[in-house]
């Protein structure tokens, strides 16, 4: 039973959709909003996932998880079309465009400067939003609540909705995203970690692999924002500020770059700390994540996915060897 | 028969030395040569020369009447032109297997704009590939050990695995055999030898064994301090005065 449902990705995915919706039927409103919120910045933290396994890590995803925040506000108040699905799509297909002509330039950068790189964009992003009045400014923008399909739900069946919503998009995405991973271009991905000198003397473009991650991690944080966008209603420009971005790379580090599930998981955990330490301990709760950080990088320096045991996730980060 | 690389006045400096100094070889279809010299002769810079790794100061570099200086590693490569590296380049933190597949992949994906985000690594068509080069190679044995555990011989026997994985017209190996224990390394240039039986590749192989060289080389060219001392028959140039004072250290 339990192998039919691991050897069969789309039964995973139906497996775990199901279960979260069982337990988000006996969640109350509040808990359904965080873990709403946990699941749409999973899906940012998957996009990163993604260039972890190229090797590559970029301190500036806040950039596509805010535009996605903003195209669907403001395609949804412009418009006045409030249907879910048909603004989340637009978000992420929006942000993955943008990727694409970015990556394009991004491509030519490795390590500390291309993570700095997109720094660089999202508080240019960030910088522009503040100025930009006729978006809202510093106060950010408002937006309605969604409808799904034509169907507005009342109040009371507001939250599970959504929840359910999300549920549906991260289940989907998730098994995409496993599809992919082990796939002809998800395998090179790894390649290109270990030797892109290797890769082109194969014929194979490493910059062309590169791109295609990026564009697809943009357009993933681009979902993700939009998802945000509609479960709290508003938007503000500090989803592009520098700290959101480190956020996520802090869950990307607690995730590791070999498990799906750890993506949403370490997501979930940062978001549950973050939520249970700022209740109890107001004041030191960035002290708790800090330490809990450290305790993980140490222990377990390929994220919460090596947990899920198998021999090659248990690998450290490997040494690059000199090449020639 | 046809030229399958024509080099011809090559040269490269690095920083006032001169890797490179009127380089010119020539070598035809089906032709085993193999490049001689003492370290820092110039024998790797040569290779990355034609492998579009080093663009040379002057000189030009055909390949079947085409020129390809200029030309970046990929385009080279998709020429048909493929190689191997004195330390093996190979993906460390993957498994054997899908180091082969990655390689069968990236290969086969030539024609194509982008490998298939879809189409699953290691599907019927990959795997068969995948199979008899691991067959050859005897390496089956290891298919799932990740690729930083595994023998640096075996490692050799993959990078240069990977060089012949795409019937390559022009084989051009950066000592094959370093690395590998010394009573295996005729094994070892036989496996490469019957990896490219049912094609008519130029092959060019650095190699600083006398007895393999002898075995298997057609004809050698003798790199010295970035100049070709000598290009002929083994037996002749082995017999040349300076190559016996400078290389083989027998004069
Ligand atoms: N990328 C490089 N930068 C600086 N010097 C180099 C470089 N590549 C080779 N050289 C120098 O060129 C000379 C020839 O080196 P190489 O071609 O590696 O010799 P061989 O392969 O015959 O041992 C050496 O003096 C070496 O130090
Ligand atoms: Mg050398």
């Amino acid at each position: 039973m339990i192998h039919a449902v691991t050897s069969s990705p789309p039964l995973a995915a139906l497996v775990c959709a199901a279960a979260l919706m069982a337990v988000g039927l006996m969640l109350p409103d509040w808990v359904l909003f965080t873990a709403s919120l946990a699941l749409a910045k999973g899906l940012v933290v998957l996009g990163l996932v993604l260039l972890l396994r190229m090797g590559a890590v970029s301190f500036g995803q806040g950039m596509y998880y805010c535009l996605g925040a903003y195209i669907c506000g403001l395609v949804g108040n412009a418009t006045g079309v409030q249907d879910a699905l048909f603004l989340v799509i637009l978000s992420g297909l929006g942000c993955c465009a943008l990727g694409a002509v970015l990556g394009v330039f991004l491509s030519a950068y490795r390590g500390v400067f291309f993570a700095m790189f997109n720094l660089a964009l999202s508080m240019i992003l960030y910088g522009a939003l503040l100025k930009a009045t006729s978006v809202g400014g510093s106060d950010g923008i408002g937006i309605a609540p969604p409808s799904y399909f034509g169907l507005s739900p009342s109040d009371e069946y507001r939250s599970i909705l959504f929840y359910a919503f999300v549920v549906v998009i991260a289940a989907g995405v998730g098994l995409a995203t496993r599809i992919y991973m082990r796939s002809e271009l998800g395998l090179a991905a790894l390649a290109v970690r270990d030797n892109e000198i290797r890769l082109e003397y194969l014929g194979l473009s490493v910059r062309r692999v590169i791109v295609f991650n990026y564009a697809i991690a943009a357009g993933l944080a681009g979902l993700g924002g939009g998802l945000v966008a509609l479960v709290s209603g508003h938007i503000i420009p500090e989803f592009a500020y520098w700290t959101t971005s480190g956020e996520f790379v802090f869950m990307t580090v607690l995730s590791g770059p070999s498990s799906i599930v750890a993506a949403f998981g370490a997501t979930a955990l940062f978001e549950t700390v973050r939520l249970v330490a700022g209740q109890y301990l107001p004041n030191a709760w960035q002290l708790m994540l800090g330490a809990f950080l450290l305790l993980s990088i140490l222990f377990l320096p390929n994220g919460i996915g090596a947990l899920a045991a198998g021999r090659r996730r248990t690998r450290a980060p490997d040494a690059k060897e000199d090449a020639r | 028969m046809s030229i399958a690389l024509n080099a011809q006045g090559l040269s490269k400096s690095f920083n006032g030395i001169k890797a490179a100094d009127g380089v010119s070889v020539s070598v035809a279809d089906g032709e085993f040569v193999s490049l001689i010299g003492a370290n820092g002769a110039g024998k790797t810079t040569f290779i990355n020369m034609v492998t579009g790794y080093v663009r040379p100061d002057v000189g030009s570099i055909t390949s079947y009447g085409r020129e390809i200086v200029g030309l970046s590693p990929l385009q080279v490569t998709r020429l048909g032109i493929y190689r191997s590296f004195q330390i093996p380049q190979v993906f460390t933190g993957l498994t054997l297997m899908e180091n082969l597949t990655v390689a069968i992949n990236a290969v086969t994906a030539h024609e194509r704009p982008l490998l298939s985000p879809r189409k699953a690594a290691l599907n019927p068509d990959s795997r068969d590939r995948v199979d008899a080069v691991m067959e050859r190679f005897q390496l089956g044995k290891y298919r799932d050990h990740l690729v930083s555990e595994i023998s640096g011989g075996m490692r050799k026997l993959l990078d240069v695995g990977m060089a012949t994985i795409n019937s390559p017209k022009v084989l051009m190996l950066d000592e094959p055999t370093s690395g590998v224990a010394s009573e295996e390394k005729f094994d070892f240039m036989d496996l490469v030898i019957e990896a490219l039986s049912d094609q008519k590749a130029a092959v060019l192989f650095v190699e600083h064994d006398m007895d393999i060289v002898r075995r298997y080389a057609d004809r050698i060219v003798v790199f010295h301090e970035g100049r070709v001392l000598a290009d002929d028959r083994p037996d002749a140039a082995l017999a040349q005065e300076d190559v016996r004072r400078y290389v083989t250290g027998k004069a």
